[in-house]
């Protein structure tokens, strides 16, 4: 039983650390839109709704921007920025169009507020191709026409350049479960299935 | 006019070629509505009904047009709401943080009338009204009969009876509905996610009574749409009212929730059918008695008795208003619905005909084309190691199933395109069409290179604005039969304007004039010119319009699937493990993306089968599972292995195929999970709870 605990990732203590990290993160608000946290109407605390300075380092390039507190990431790249390579299709973090690669991780650019990514470094879709070079695995969705309507295809490419860092030679099932959180209407996946085998075989070329 | 080269003299037509937009659609550089933004542009919000059925006594936005960033509100949209998401107020903000903080700031009295949401409970006589002012919810009724039904019952050794209930798919594009309207002067700007521009425009300039002229509709990328956005809708209006309050651009985007309850679904259908058949399988009677909700709009009927030929027959066919969101056609409207049931029934009667089903089939299916498609499909399926049903022990068992489908199609001839050569050699060609995903941006690229005998990056594709030569909307597999033609023949046009400039240049009658692979030669082989030298002779670029002419396409079309299934029995979860379709679309444009789009239907058919289902909570009107998550369609770890195979008539020319792979799929699916477990379905979608009781209900009847 002990062993399970500590597997779940979830002890305790951290469990108290991570409400710790909330008040810690409310008076990191508030020192940025300079309104100190005040008590709301049903005894939570509420930090002023003014907007607030942060930065992100977007592709490699550095934008500073003002933003409302309640303002996603995908709605800062997208809205406040012009980053609309990024989806919003759920936003609610049940389909992936929004993937983009933030730390070296992908994740859900809609469940995510803009704040919290203050300071992060973010790879979105327009950030792949160098010049008129597209990646490989950009390449080979077209070579294989893996989109149709093409709403869906940033996010999946953004999960397949995660999978392919992770995972040079996927077999078949890894491409599957590397995709698993996105989803095609249009159902292109045995297409992207193709593309992301034959971009694994040109980028272990070197290509 | 000449007609298509022979298909092994083409480079482009019947072959694959990728997708001229690719490139952009891989960068995140394709813009999509949903990625637009003007100066000054602000973000509009619909208050939608919680009540599936309300009348509106009062709008308070008192505490909504004070708020800072609040640009402009409506409250006068409407006085009475039918379903739960149905509009009430609208307002727009400079953002839209700013608007949806604005939507629960309305204080709206309701006056709570009755409703119903079952189509079965709607019927009756003592049934809450749906409208008012209508006596019953019976919308359009179909009364259909031929031949002398009583008699063909009379005739038959064997008859099935079985009553079918088919669920409520919503389409689900990627991208949301929504629009941006921006009024200049008296003219009115749309950039719209829409299967419609030329529609969208003339819906536009009637309702606000502005001529045609004056209205421009723009759609140069959109996310998909599979039906659900054909024509105007209401969010359309009130985007515009409020841009025209506002007197700046609005933008106005529904959310993923609005998009399950307010634009669009696929009707239910219930559909109790008898049939009769002689002891050899030849058909001999078909009785239907249906009906099915579209909520507050119509059109859920079936076009019954589907495929096979019946030579008596009665149907009888009754829409029911429920208090839910209008339907709207959805791939192949009608079709799968139809399919689901007849082929459902036929493997019934297979049975107990102790016949195969595919020999029933073939026996009862008089298209030419889909007799030799059953035989390739079976062929290549491997349909002979189809076991009995029910025959299999242990946990996962195995089983086969086919179905087919039919769709008509065919070109409007209505259609217009404008091809321009330019002084400099450029070529571009102009058709107020738009690309839903399918290729259209391609294809109409593609014609115009094959006709002028150029490399397909040297034509540029014009389409989606409504202020481009008329094209029809995006719908029932009509876009390429009626693009194709058009394009070509305006093509075909220009490139005889060029001859005549050579023709005259060389003072020699055009027939002198020979133009093969970018090179104009004289007859007598004195002279010759490039492309670009010929183009260089032209003072003002030519300009030719061409409309649809008949002999370049078709309609009609067969077309079968064959799919295979693993059922843990143990779980009751479904695993589609392979699906073969056959289908035809006379000649292929692109084949690549043509078996794209084939397989995008199948997987679509997987969807509605085993997945896809709009529940509304009886007590309250609500749908539960009105999200990406509680209302699943299918994903990666969902895909079986897929062979699609065109069965060639490309002598017909060029005919539509959106709908024809969203059809024989449905039924097949569902009688492979009754192979495999030797219990039948009556309900979709098919799903592990209905699977285990399924077999539960096998094992209790032995």
């Amino acid at each position: 039983m002990g062993d399970s605990n500590q597997k779940s990732g979830m002890s305790r203590r951290n469990f108290i650390k991570g409400l710790g990290g909330g008040i810690a993160g409310a008076t990191a608000i508030a020192a940025k839109t300079g309104k100190a946290a005040q008590e709301g109407p049903h005894g939570a605390m509420v930090v002023g709704a003014g907007p607030v300075k942060i930065s992100l380092l977007i592709n490699s390039k550095k934008h500073e921007l003002t933003v409302d507190p309640r303002t996603t990431l995908l709605d800062a790249l997208r809205n406040d920025l012009d980053y609309t390579g990024t989806k919003r299709v759920c936003n609610k973090g049940q389909c992936g169009a929004c993937t983009v690669i933030l730390n070296g991780k992908t994740i859900l650019a809609c469940s995510m507020l803009a704040l919290d990514a203050d300071g992060a470094s973010v790879e979105t879709i327009e950030g792949l191709a160098q010049g008129n070079k597209l990646h490989p695995l950009q390449e080979a969705f077209v070579k294989h026409d893996a989109m149709q309507c093409g709403f869906c295809t940033p996010g999946f490419i953004m999960s397949c350049v995660s999978l392919l860092r992770e995972n040079n030679q996927p077999t078949l099932d890894e491409i599957k479960n590397g995709v698993a959180g996105n989803l095609c209407r249009c159902g292109t996946y045995p297409n992207i299935f193709k593309a992301v085998e034959d971009a694994a075989t040109t980028i272990k070329k070197g290509g | 006019m000449t007609g298509w080269k022979k298909l092994n003299d083409m480079t482009y037509l019947g072959k694959s070629y990728t997708r001229v937009d690719g490139p952009d659609k891989v960068t995140g550089r394709a813009k999509y509505t949903y990625d637009l933004k003007f100066p000054g542009m602000l973000y509009g919000r619909i208050l939608r009904s919680p009540h599936p059925h309300a009348k509106i006594i009062s709008i308070d936005a008192s505490r909504v047009v004070n708020m800072p960033g609040v640009k402009a509100v409506l409250t006068d949209i409407k006085d009475e709401v039918f379903f739960v998401g149905d509009d009430v107020a609208a307002v727009a903000a400079e953002t839209e943080e700013i608007a949806n903080e604005a939507l629960l700031r309305f204080k709206v009295e309701y006056q709570v009338l009755p409703f119903t949401v079952r189509e079965e409970q709607a019927m009756l006589d003592d049934a809450p009204k749906v409208f008012s002012n209508r006596d019953n919810n019976i919308g359009s009724t179909q009364d259909r009969t031929e031949g002398d039904v009583e008699k063909g019952f009379q005739e038959a050794d064997v008859v099935v009876e079985q009553t079918y209930h088919i669920n409520v798919q919503v389409h689900n594009p990627l991208e949301v509905h929504g629009c941006i309207v921006k009024w200049q002067d008296d003219e009115l700007y749309m950039w719209d996610s829409t299967q419609a521009v030329h529609g969208e425009r003339s819906a536009m300039a009637r309702h606000f009574k502005i001529p045609e002229n004056k209205v421009h509709v723009i759609s140069h990328h959109m996310g998909g749409g599979f039906g659900s956005k054909l024509g105007m809708k209401s969010f359309h209006i009130i985007c515009a009212n409020l841009a025209k309050k506002a007197a700046v651009p609005v933008k106005l985007m529904l959310d993923r929730e609005e998009q399950f309850l307010a634009v669009g679904n696929r009707p239910s259908s219930i559909q109790k059918i008898k049939i009769g058949a002689k002891k050899d399988g030849t058909l001999t009677a078909f009785q239907l008695d249906s009906f099915g909700t579209a909520g507050i709009g119509g059109g859920a009927g079936v076009p019954q008795p589907y495929i096979y030929q019946f030579p008596n027959y009665k149907v009888n066919h009754k829409d029911v208003f429920i208090n839910a969101g209008a339907g709207a056609p959805m791939r192949a409207p009608g079709h799968p619905q139809a399919n689901f049931a007849m082929e459902s029934i036929m493997d019934e009667l297979a049975e107990k005909l102790g016949m195969d089903p595919l020999e029933l089939r073939i026996k009862n299916d008089p298209n030419k084309t889909r007799q030799q498609e059953y035989l390739i499909g079976a062929k290549q399926f491997g349909w002979d190691k189809r076991l009995k049903s029910g025959s299999q022990k242990g946990k996962i068992v195995k089983g086969m199933g086919l179905g087919s489908g039919r769709w008509s199609g065919g070109g409007n001839r209505e259609t217009k395109a404008n091809v321009n050569i330019y002084p400099d050699g450029a070529v571009d060609v102009k058709i107020g069409t738009q690309d839903i995903g399918t290729g259209a941006r391609t294809i109409v690229a593609a014609v115009v290179a094959e006709e002028l005998e150029l490399d397909l990056k040297d034509v540029l594709p014009l389409i989606g604005k409504s202020d481009y030569p008329w094209a029809p909307a995006s719908g029932g597999s009509t876009t390429t039969p009626s693009i194709s033609p058009t394009v070509k023949l305006a093509a075909e046009k220009a490139k005889n304007s060029l001859i005549v400039r050579v023709a005259d240049e060389w003072k020699v009658t055009p027939d002198q004039v020979i133009y093969s692979k970018k090179t104009f030669t004289s007859k007598d082989g004195a002279q010759s010119l490039s492309w670009q030298e010929a183009c260089e002779l032209l003072r003002a670029p030519i300009s030719e319009m061409e409309k649809w002419n008949e002999g370049l396409s078709d309609s009609g079309t067969a077309g079968c699937q064959f799919v295979e299934v693993e059922v843990d029995k143990e779980t009751g979860h479904v695993k589609v493990t392979r699906m073969i379709g056959v289908h035809d679309c006379g000649l292929v444009v692109n084949m690549l993306t043509t078996k794209n789009q084939i397989q995008g239907g199948m997987i679509g058919e997987i969807g509605y089968v085993t997945m896809e289902n709009r529940l509304l909570d009886a007590d309250t009107g609500i749908m539960p599972n009105a999200d990406m998550e509680n209302y699943k369609i299918p994903g990666a770890l969902e895909m079986p292995d897929f062979n699609i195979t065109m069965f060639d008539e490309s002598e017909r020319g060029v005919i539509g195929v959106g709908e024809p792979p969203a059809i024989p799929g449905v039924g097949a699916i569902a009688n492979a999970i009754a192979n495999a477990i030797g219990a039948h379905f009556y309900e979709t979608p098919i799903t592990p709870d209905k699977v285990l009781m399924a077999i539960q209900g096998k094992e209790g009847k032995s």
